[in-house]
């Protein structure tokens, strides 16, 4: 088993969790509160990684970053060396791959605190930002760990995106699932076999503990 | 909730941080997949330099390098990959190396029961139904398969049974596991142990298609040009050449 891809995709997807809860938190918070008329503008861009191929995201990153990009340019200039078949290119590209699977959850949950007990705190003079941290997070702890675990089990699975911007570079952007696929074209199928059953593995007991935690607060299942 | 997210990401920051900075990073065509595992075993009991390998086409490295993928080495099934970006000024100037002339053949599974000694004719056999190659549009071996089948005048009637890999190795994958009959693949997969057990092959004539010229260079953008070169020199060297030789690359002599 290649414990070099192992410990970087474990690595990306802890690290596209973590920085998906900074970054995530404002948005869903500001999906959920915002009055703005043309709101469902931006639902959908944050919810377009779902329904896009995966090539297709990558492929926009790809030009976005680039040497060939204002932005791209930036960076090298800044860093040093380019952003693309990087790590940190890569993890750019799992956060906004990944970016529906935080902020749906935590939108679910932000919806189910009691508008009241906002209001209430709101009125008691508590600012929206300590009434955010001190009301609305802790009720939503659920939601919040479940799109973290989501976002985290995502960038797991993820292989067109990491194709199209990885690069295939050991110990930095060659993930599980790029290494199942070389694998299998190297024609170790036992190798391949034993990587993708760890996967499986993980994904289930990710899920597992999606739903075992979720019974009530949110589900992607109906509630019967 | 903030505590935890914090520790989390200093975890994460701080406690795994993989990639070393002196390493040789390679980009080769994948017809060099079981060649260069050996070449590199070889290397790095040499060497006790690490070597991290890429695998894939050389017109999908081409465009990741033009869009600065950090390889140090790159060798590519065509050599006017490498030339190019030289043009481009993205390679050490004068280390364009040809490592080889490419050679291809037509290889069936051990349980197909089609005579692949029978050449081209057994692609249009109605028991024929699909037929493994690269990518004619980024890999230089789809490209010359594809010119052997014009050469042979059985293009047009098998082109709707052709299945594309995104490599060579993927093709050669196809045709391993059964899942076509038969392909056109790089000799220097056809002689590797793990295929030759498991069917046969015939080399298909030099002169059905354009040269599959083969060339390595030394990138600009790589952080490792010293290991790069001792690399190049190493495959040029006896050790590496004995193992190039037995997967099939050698540039011919010119007669």
């Amino acid at each position: 088993m290649n414990w070099i891809a192992i410990a970087v995709t474990f690595k990306l997807a802890l690290l596209t969790a973590a920085l998906l809860l900074i970054v995530g938190l404002p948005i869903a918070y500001w999906l959920t509160f915002s009055k703005w008329r043309w709101k469902f503008i931006v639902e959908s861009v944050v919810a377009l990684p779902l329904v896009l191929p995966p090539t297709v995201l990558g492929f926009y990153i790809l030009v976005a970053i680039g040497p060939h990009s204002p932005v791209g340019r930036f960076y090298s200039n800044v860093v040093g060396h380019p952003l693309p078949f990087t790590f940190e290119g890569l993890l750019l590209a799992s956060i906004l791959y990944s970016l529906p699977f935080a902020v749906q959850p935590f939108v679910a949950a932000f919806e189910q605190v009691d508008r009241r007990l906002i209001e209430a705190s709101w009125t008691l003079g508590v600012s929206k930002f300590k009434t955010f941290f001190r009301l609305i997070v802790p009720l939503s702890t659920a939601g919040l760990i479940t799109g973290a675990v989501l976002s985290f089990a995502h960038t797991l699975g993820e292989f067109g995106v990491v194709l199209m911007v990885g690069g295939n570079i050991e110990g930095e952007t060659r993930t599980v699932s790029i290494d199942i696929y070389d694998e299998v074209q190297a024609l170790n199928y036992a190798g391949a076999a034993k990587t993708a059953l760890l996967l499986l593995a993980v994904s289930y007991s990710v899920l597992l503990l999606v739903y075992a935690m979720n019974r009530k607060v949110w589900a992607v299942w109906p509630q019967r | 909730m903030i505590r935890i997210i914090i520790a989390l990401c200093m975890f994460v920051i701080t406690g795994v941080n993989l990639a070393a900075a002196e390493e040789l990073t390679i980009a080769a065509a994948s017809d060099l997949n079981f060649a260069f595992r050996e070449i590199m075993t070889e290397y790095e009991k040499a060497s006790g330099n690490h070597v991290r390998l890429a695998l894939g086409s050389s017109g999908n490295f081409y465009a990741q390098i033009q869009n600065g993928a950090p390889f140090d080495l790159y060798f590519s099934a065509d050599i006017a990959y490498p030339r190019k970006l030289g043009e481009a000024g993205l390679t050490l100037p004068g280390s364009l190396y040809q490592y080889a002339v490419g050679r291809i053949v037509l290889w069936t599974g051990n349980e197909s029961h089609i005579d692949v000694t029978q050449g081209f004719e057994t692609l249009r056999e109605p028991t024929v139904k699909k037929i493994a190659i690269a990518n004619p549009k980024h890999a230089p071996y789809g490209r010359a398969a594809v010119a052997a089948m014009e050469y042979f005048k059985v293009y047009d009637q098998v082109k709707d049974k052709l299945i594309l890999g995104e490599n060579i190795s993927q093709a050669a994958q196809f045709i391993e596991s059964g899942a076509c009959d038969i392909g056109i693949i790089a000799l220097s997969l056809a002689v590797a142990p793990v295929m030759k057990s498991k069917g046969t092959y015939w080399e298909i004539p030099a002169d059905a298609h354009p040269p599959i010229e083969q060339g390595a260079v030394i990138l600009m953008g790589g952080k490792n040009q010293e290991s790069a070169k001792a690399f190049l020199s190493f495959i040029q060297g006896a050790e590496g050449q004995t193992i190039m030789k037995r997967y099939g690359f050698v540039v011919p002599s010119p007669r």
